[in-house]
Parts: C-alpha cells; sequence; structure tokens
C-alpha cells in the first residue's frame, strides 16, 4: 500500500498511469470525512487529493469560485461568508453519522453530491456545479463546464461527475456557483402534528407563494432529543429581508396555525442538526437509511416499514422527499433491513441508501439502490469508458465497478 | 458553411424500403415521404442551414418509438429527433439520409401532481403549455425561453433551455427532475422521477442538454413552483454600457438575485421601441429590466435598494412599473427584440456566448469594432444578470458574400467570449453552429470524454450525428486500452 499525494493534476495523471500499467486500484481520499459512505473498498493503494488544495480564484461579483478539491469546506464556507455569501446547497457535516473524523474537502462534497435541508428550493450540490478539471482512470487530463453561472457547451460532465464517488475521475480543480446569503431567516415551528398531516402541510406551504426554504417534519422522539417538548414538530424555514420574513412568517401562520418560532441563529442551529442527522445519531446498534420517495407518499412509505419494524425510528427532511430511518440492527437482520426497506419503497419509486452501517454490512448488502438492467449497462459503459481498468474508488457504488 | 457527414449511399439506395418498413411500424400520416410534406421539415431556426429529410416519422407511442428505433439501429440508420424546430443552432437540422424523428404528437400533459410539486408531460407539449396547466393550482414551470408559445419540453430538455428567469429559477437542468428516454438500441430508461436525486450516476443530468444525442425522450417530470405573488420591474437607462455593466455588479454584489436582469443597447433599444411602442428612453445608450419578484414587503424593499444602486452607477433614468400592465409592457419591447430586429434587417445570427459579468462593458466595445471590421452591424440584446450575450447580427442572405461574413463575425464574438473567460454558448446550444468552434474552448482529450459518453448510449452514432462535436464519434478507438505487446504505454514508471 503506496500513499501518493499528487502536488498537481499532471502527477496525479503520472500516478494514475503507473497504476493503471501495474493493475493496481487507487482509493481516492481527500480529507477522509466520507470513508464509511458508500461500500468499503479494497484498493491497492491510496491517491490522497489532499495536496491539491487551495481557492484558485473567487469573484463574488460573478457568484463564482473557482479551488481546487482538498481545499476544507469549513474555509471555503468562511471565505464566503466575509463576502456575505454561502453554499446554497448547505453541504450537510455528516462526520458522526458516519463516525469518521476527518475534514470534509469541497471535492468530497461535490464528489458525494452531498446536500443538505435547502436542496428542496434551493437544488442539489450538483445544480451549483460549473465546471472541473480531472484525471479519468486512464490517466487522461480534461476538462469540462466552465468558469461562468450559464453555459451549455458540450456534455454536461458535472453532473455525471457529482454522485460519481471517486468511481470515473479524479477531480483536480472546481468551479461552483455560489450564492448571496439571505439577509435573515426564521423557522416556525407546528407541535402535534401526525406525519401524514405534517407531509400534507409541507406540501401546501411549499406550493404557497411564501418561499419556503426547509420543510421538516420531526415525530415526538427525534424532536426530544433535539431538546424539545414531547411532542411531534414540523418545522418551516423562511428566509430572507426581514421585512419580507415578517410577512411570510405571518401569513403561513394564518394558513396553517401558531406556533413557537426559532430566529436566525437558533434556526441556523436547528437545520445544522437536521442535516447532520442529529435526531437519529447516538443511537448504539442501530443501522441509518436514507430513502428518496417521492414526497407525497413518505408516511405510507415508513407506515409500511413501521408495520414490519416496529423498533424503526425516522424524520423527514424535504417535506417528505428525504426520509431518514434508523433500524435496530438486530432486528433489521443480516442484510441490514435492505430487503424490506427496498421492497416498501418498490411501489411508490424512488432510491434507498444504507448509510450508516458496519464495514462487513455495507460489503455484503447493496448500500446504492440497484439499477434495472438497461440502466445498469449503461453505468458499465461509462465507467469502462472512463476507467477501463477499473483503476478508481473499485467497488465504491457497485460489486465490481 | 458547416458541412455535415456525407450520406451513406446504401442506406439512399433502400430509401423505398426503408419507407415501407417504417409504415409497418408507424401507420398512416405518421410516416412522411413525399417531398411536399417532408420540406416543412427541411430546417430548424437556424435557416440558414437547409436540408431535406430521407423520410419524416412521426410516431404517436412510446411503443413506435422504440421500434423505429430498434430497426434503424439494426440497420444502421441515422435518425434526427425533433421537437417544434426552434432550435437556433441547427440541433434538429436533419441529414439526407436520416430519419426525422418528429415528437410533435407526443403532446399530452400526463399529470399535474401539485402534492408533489411537479409536472408529468410528453416531450411534445409546448414549453407555456405546462405553466397553463399549472397555473389554476397557482403553479407554473420556470424556464421560459422567449420561445415558449412554440418550442418543446423535449427541445429544452435536449437544448437545456433557459429564459429570461434563469438568473433565480435556473435552467432547464434545474427543473426536470425525470425523464424517460429510449436509447438508440431501443432500451427504455428511468432517470429520475417524482423523487429528489439519483441512487447511481446522474444520467438526468447529462440527458439534459444533449442535444437529442444520448436517446428520444418520450416522457418528462419537471418541476413545478407557487407563482411568485407578485413583481415590479425597472426600466434603468445609461449614457454608456459600462454603467449599465457596473450596476449589474453591483446589484448582485448587493445580494440581490433578481426574477430578470437584461439589458439591451441602442439598437436593440430603438428597434424595439419602434416595434412595440413600450415607451422605452431613445437617448441612452443601454437600458437595463430588472424585475423583483416575491411578496410586496420584499419586492418594495428590494426596488429601493436596486434604484439606489442604480443612481450611484450613473443611471439617468429609472422608472419602475406602477401596475401589473406597465410591467408587461416594460418586457414587451425586451420580449419582441428578436422580431423588431428581423424588422429592419432581411436576415440575422443570434450568437449566444456568455461571459463573466465584468467583461461585458469591454466585450461590447469590442463587438463595435468587429461592426466596423465585418461591415454589418449588430444588436444587444441579452440576459445581463448571467453575462449571457445575444448579439444579433444584421445581414442579407440575397446579397452575395453577407452570410458568409456573418457566420465569420459571429464565429470571432464567440472566440472572444471564451478568450475573456466566458464559453460559446448559454443556452441555444452548440447543434451545427457552433460545432467548428469547440476547439476554441475543449482540447482532444476534453473532446474525447464527452465522446466516451456518447459512445456508452450510441456507439454507432446513429443518433443526430454530425451536430456538436467537429469530429464523429470513432467509439473504438475511443474505447480501447491502450495495450502494446500486452503491456500499458508506459510500464516502467518509477514507484511514488
Ligand atoms: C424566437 C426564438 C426565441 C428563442 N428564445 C430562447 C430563449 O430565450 N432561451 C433559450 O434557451 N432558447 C431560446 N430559443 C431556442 C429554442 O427555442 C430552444 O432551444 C428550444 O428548447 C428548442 O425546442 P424545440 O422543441 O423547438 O426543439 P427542436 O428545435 O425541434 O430541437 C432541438 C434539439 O432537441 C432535440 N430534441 C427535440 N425533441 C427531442 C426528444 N423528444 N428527445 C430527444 N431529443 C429531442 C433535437 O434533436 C435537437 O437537437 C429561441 C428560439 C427562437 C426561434
Amino acid at each position: 500500500m503506496t500513499l501518493l499525494q499528487p502536488k498537481d493534476a499532471a502527477e496525479a495523471a503520472e500516478m494514475i498511469l503507473w497504476a493503471g500499467s501495474e493493475r493496481a486500484s487507487l482509493e481516492i481520499r481527500a480529507g477522509g470525512s466520507k470513508g464509511g459512505l458508500g461500500r468499503p473498498m479494497r484498493a491497492d493503494h491510496v491517491l490522497d487529493a489532499s495536496r491539491l488544495a487551495g481557492v484558485v480564484d473567487y469573484e463574488p461579483a460573478e457568484l463564482v469560485l473557482t479551488a481546487r478539491p482538498g481545499t476544507p469546506l469549513k474555509d471555503i464556507a468562511a471565505l464566503l461568508a466575509a463576502q456575505g455569501q454561502m453554499l446554497s446547497f448547505e453541504p450537510p457535516d455528516w462526520r458522526e453519522l458516519l463516525q469518521g473524523g476527518g475534514e470534509p474537502t469541497l471535492g468530497g462534497t461535490l464528489a458525494c453530491n452531498l446536500s443538505g435541508p435547502r436542496r428542496l428550493r434551493a437544488g442539489a450540490a450538483r445544480d451549483f456545479f460549473l465546471g472541473f478539471a480531472g484525471v479519468n482512470g486512464r490517466g487522461e487530463i480534461f476538462k469540462a463546464g466552465g468558469k461562468v453561472v450559464k453555459n451549455v457547451t458540450g456534455y454536461d460532465l458535472c453532473k455525471l461527475m457529482a454522485g460519481s464517488f471517486g468511481t470515473l475521475a479524479l477531480l483536480t480543480e472546481v468551479t461552483i456557483k455560489v450564492m448571496p446569503r439571505p439577509e435573515n431567516a426564521c423557522t416556525l415551528l407546528l407541535p402535534g402534528l401526525a406525519d401524514e398531516a405534517a407531509v400534507g402541510l409541507m406540501a401546501g406551504a411549499l406550493n404557497s407563494p411564501h418561499e419556503v426554504s426547509a420543510a421538516a417534519q420531526l415525530p415526538a422522539i427525534p424532536a426530544r432529543r433535539l431538546g424539545f417538548a414531547d411532542s411531534a414538530l414540523t418545522a418551516l424555514r423562511l428566509e430572507g429581508p426581514a421585512p419580507s420574513i415578517a410577512f411570510r412568517a405571518e401569513a403561513l401562520q394564518l394558513l396553517f396555525g401558531s406556533g413557537p418560532r426559532l430566529d436566525a441563529p437558533e434556526s441556523e442551529a436547528f437545520w445544522r442538526k437536521i442535516g447532520e442527522v442529529a435526531p437519529l445519531l447516538s443511537l448504539p446498534g442501530r443501522v441509518v437509511w436514507r430513502l428518496c420517495p417521492p414526497p407525497s407518499v413518505a408516511p405510507k412509505l415508513v407506515a409500511a416499514i413501521l408495520e414490519k419494524s416496529p423498533s424503526a425510528e425516522h424524520f423527514y427532511d424535504w417535506a417528505g422527499g428525504l426520509v431518514w430511518l434508523s433500524l435496530d440492527a438486530a432486528d433489521a437482520g443480516p442484510d441490514a433491513g435492505a430487503s424490506l426497506v427496498r421492497a416498501a419503497l418498490k411501489p411508490f419509486g424512488g432510491h434507498a441508501t444504507l448509510m450508516a452501517a458496519s464495514e462487513e454490512t455495507r460489503e455484503k448488502v447493496a448500500v446504492f439502490e440497484p439499477e434495472p438492467p438497461a440502466l445498469a449497462a449503461l453505468t458499465r459503459k461509462i465507467k469502462q469508458g472512463f476507467d477501463p481498468y477499473g483503476a478508481l474508488n473499485p467497488g465504491r457504488m457497485r460489486e465490481g465497478a | 458553411m458547416i458541412v455535415m457527414p456525407p450520406p451513406d449511399a446504401a442506406v439512399l439506395a433502400r430509401r423505398g424500403a426503408i419507407v415501407a418498413a417504417l409504415r409497418g411500424i408507424v401507420p398512416g400520416e405518421g410516416v412522411i415521404d413525399a417531398e411536399i410534406g417532408r420540406r416543412a421539415f427541411e430546417c430548424d431556426a437556424l435557416t440558414a442551414y437547409r436540408q431535406l429529410p430521407m423520410v419524416v416519422v412521426l410516431p404517436q407511442t412510446k411503443a413506435q418509438v422504440v421500434e423505429v428505433l430498434r430497426y434503424c439501429a439494426a440497420n444502421k440508420i441515422k435518425v434526427v429527433p425533433r421537437g417544434a424546430g426552434t432550435s437556433l443552432s441547427g440541433g434538429a437540422l436533419p441529414l439526407e439520409d436520416a430519419v426525422l424523428l418528429g415528437m410533435s404528437k407526443f403532446n399530452r400533459i400526463v399529470e399535474i401532481d401539485a402534492a408533489n410539486r411537479c409536472a408529468v408531460v410528453q416531450p411534445g407539449v409546448t414549453n407555456l403549455a405546462v405553466t397553463q396547466a399549472a397555473q389554476p393550482l397557482g403553479l407554473y414551470y420556470a424556464p421560459d425561453p422567449s420561445s415558449q408559445i412554440a418550442c418543446t419540453i423535449g427541445g429544452n430538455v435536449a437544448e437545456n433551455s433557459g429564459g429570461v428567469h434563469c438568473l433565480k429559477y435556473g435552467l432547464t437542468t434545474n427543473n426536470v427532475i425525470g425523464v424517460e428516454l429510449v436509447t438508440m438500441e431501443g432500451e427504455i430508461v428511468q432517470l429520475g422521477g417524482k423523487h429528489f436525486d439519483t441512487a447511481g450516476y446522474d444520467l438526468l443530468g447529462v440527458v439534459v442538454g444533449s442535444e437529442g444525442m444520448l436517446g428520444v425522450v418520450t416522457e418528462v417530470v419537471v418541476r413545478l413552483l407557487p407563482t411568485p405573488p407578485g413583481a415590479r420591474a425597472l426600466l434603468v437607462g445609461f449614457p454608456g454600457i459600462e454603467g449599465a455593466a457596473d450596476c449589474v455588479a453591483a446589484i448582485i454584489g448587493a445580494g440581490i438575485i433578481p426574477g430578470g436582469m437584461e439589458m439591451m443597447d441602442r439598437l436593440a433599444i430603438q428597434a424595439a421601441e419602434d416595434f412595440v411602442h413600450a415607451g422605452y428612453p431613445l437617448d441612452v445608450d443601454a437600458l437595463l429590466i430588472v424585475e423583483l419578484d416575491g411578496c410586496e414587503a420584499e419586492v418594495n424593499h428590494l426596488v429601493a435598494a436596486v434604484e439606489e444602486i442604480a443612481r450611484k452607477n450613473g443611471a439617468t433614468t429609472c422608472r419602475v412599473s406602477q401596475s401589473e400592465a406597465e410591467r408587461l409592457l416594460f418586457w414587451a419591447g425586451r420580449k419582441a427584440a428578436f422580431p423588431a430586429v428581423g424588422r429592419i434587417s432581411p436576415d440575422y445570427l443570434c450568437m449566444d456566448g456568455t461571459i463573466p459579468r465584468k467583461r461585458i462593458g469591454e466585450v461590447l466595445l469590442r463587438m463595435k469594432e468587429m461592426e466596423k471590421k465585418f461591415g454589418l452591424r449588430c444588436a444587444n440584446v441579452f440576459h445581463a444578470g448571467d453575462g449571457n450575450l445575444h448579439p444579433l447580427i444584421l445581414y442579407d442572405a440575397n446579397k452575395p458574400g453577407e452570410l458568409d461574413r456573418a457566420e465569420g463575425f459571429g464565429q470571432d464574438i464567440l472566440r472572444l467570449c471564451v478568450e475573456v473567460g466566458g464559453v460559446l454558448t448559454g443556452e441555444h446550444g452548440v447543434g451545427v453552429e457552433k460545432r467548428d468552434l469547440m476547439g476554441a474552448m475543449f482540447n482532444e482529450s476534453d473532446l474525447n470524454q464527452q465522446q466516451r459518453l456518447k459512445c456508452a448510449f450510441d456507439e454507432d452514432s446513429l443518433l443526430n450525428p454530425g451536430k456538436v462535436f467537429p469530429q464523429l464519434c470513432r467509439c473504438a478507438e475511443l474505447g480501447r486500452v491502450h495495450v502494446h505487446g500486452g503491456k500499458l504505454r508506459f510500464p516502467d514508471l518509477p514507484r511514488f
């Protein structure tokens, strides 16, 4: 096992070529915070991207930032905050969830397409990924996309990279779109709603013109873990200029009833915890799933799972479009509940990912939703085109890919 | 003129048999064989390029699309998909030896699903029809190309189309959450759906903007948004382009993302005003239309902020719409800018580069110099908020040499866009028009990666060939692993 630490794209390309010539595989790593995400890898060597760090260019008035992928996310966030800007997709910190340490980086965040509560309205990491340079598994340096906010020149390979978990190419430079930080924010909490009613309410709120920028439903137990009184909580976030928030909060309360209100700092802390999956953390002997169903069916889906696994716990983000589910590992059985979860999801559509489970479990169980044959064939051909030797992150997403 | 790939003589020789086979799949008037019928499809909105298709097929069902593609794949016949034919880059330009697959009969809105904030539509539905169907529920589909009464969702997906509101609400790619795609082999794949994100590679993301080259889209799920409760527009005039450009940067720098922010230069203002009488000031060099949307409290707050910024940047006129009618009037001139320019010139080419906003002033000045070099006029109407230029190059196709000069002018503009850090196309696509300029932005290695993606979907390059890439894909060559005598290219690299 060799630790390869390229200082630039040219060196990285040489290393990847070398790996290819040795028929050796590489685990791409930067901050190491997401080692526990996806299938465990058995790579021969580690390609450490942490020296590929630093901001290359940042033009606040252009809404564009170019950086090398190993740049810590917290550095990016601080740089943007100083200019009143932010990453709109609100990348969550999953270090506790994944029980790893490390330092989340910009490249890792994009490669895993990690988005937090604002994804609901603003879009996912992939929606802000404008361009990149990288090295494919053949050791070829290439670039795609651009450094401006609007571009349709050539295929959108940024989308292909986002969520490819380093299985197609090593990113060596990335350009993203950044957004102004809202002047102000507040969160409305509506207590006591059952899931079905809450998801209906959240849909109504999102379809209202009051620009809800995050919507979550916490059943009583997860709510209690966040330090709230013993009752379910439906949370709606509003962001914007202060007079606008005041008006919209009033309007929403007229529509849906009133409850406690979190002001900007508390609101920020609340949604950070939602992104971090805090309501389901530190439960020993559990596995955690992340389900993306069509939002409106989420309560039915959860009910179907609860019926089979009464010890399951859950909460909803993205107005129901994201369900976090914690299962008792012993109840869930050797497949960590995969067959239960996926059978429940099947009639509704969507996908389920096994997020937190032991390495042995993630090795055996399909961590990402299995693809139907025609789609799986396309996936295989794309992987083959970019990384024919299977050098990059072998088996991270699928067995043998 | 851009040269299209030479037709396959063997396919042309079998034309009769091919037409008969297609009639076996799509009955009746769904197969158009007569020249007069095919004529209607000979070009899209890049009218300088025309080609009669070998045969036109208008399928009505997904099963027919699958069958047609299977037949064409098996017989190595090229296929060019088409929506409404409003592409400005020649994306739907037919080929002499290809089937033109018109998707206009896929015109059903399958479902408006308010609970999931989306609509399921067939690809031949027009962009505007989606919004019209969603309106009774207070919802709409955000991307709004100026061609929205005619262009189809399938075309929007293929081109990743934008519109005046994409600064705040995103392009097609940010508003489409699912597609059903039939590959050239005739396989049906579902990419995305009513849920968020995908479990594997984001193939939905690459299909959007793939210019009809990865598969035929047979169904689309689009995100619907609540209609903003209100909007007001500001009409701001500047004595120079620089002031307007600085104002745009200052608005964004102040943390304001307007619903739309458009700029017009003197020639465009004049043409638009003569055409629709929107009340535009005629004594300014640059006009900005800034639209702010949201609840009344927010709109008023932002209007005041933008007025202040405009004043600081030397605006000589600044009017705020006082009614919905007035807001629409402000927009009327902008929306009619292309036809307005069409009235003052027999023909025009519409370019579409994007540049970093801070270079707007400089780039517009250099275009003025190019006007002299090429002896042609150029009007500018564009999406200033995102730096997406639409220079309209005025020419007369009947005057010998003018089209060539206009094309040369356009190419110089696009090269300039790339030179200042921008890109060849912001929303119209590469198509035929910008195909041979791809080398200005991408090197061979860059293009090879894009082609490898194409090869995964369409190994024989049968779907819409001759577009986007200056050279046809050589999938076998691109897929090859570089093995020499059982070894890789660089067998002896030292260990690191
Ligand atoms: C006056 C005018 C104004 C315009 N304004 C704008 C604007 O503001 N913003 C903007 O972005 N564009 C604009 N356009 C360009 C054009 O309208 C868009 O590119 C539009 O999306 C094309 O849609 P269409 O249905 O006409 O597609 P077509 O022109 O028929 O085809 C475009 C491409 O899509 C492919 N295609 C079509 N349907 C399918 C399908 N079902 N499956 C696979 N591939 C398919 C075709 O092969 C082709 O490559 C404008 C055009 C005009 C004429």
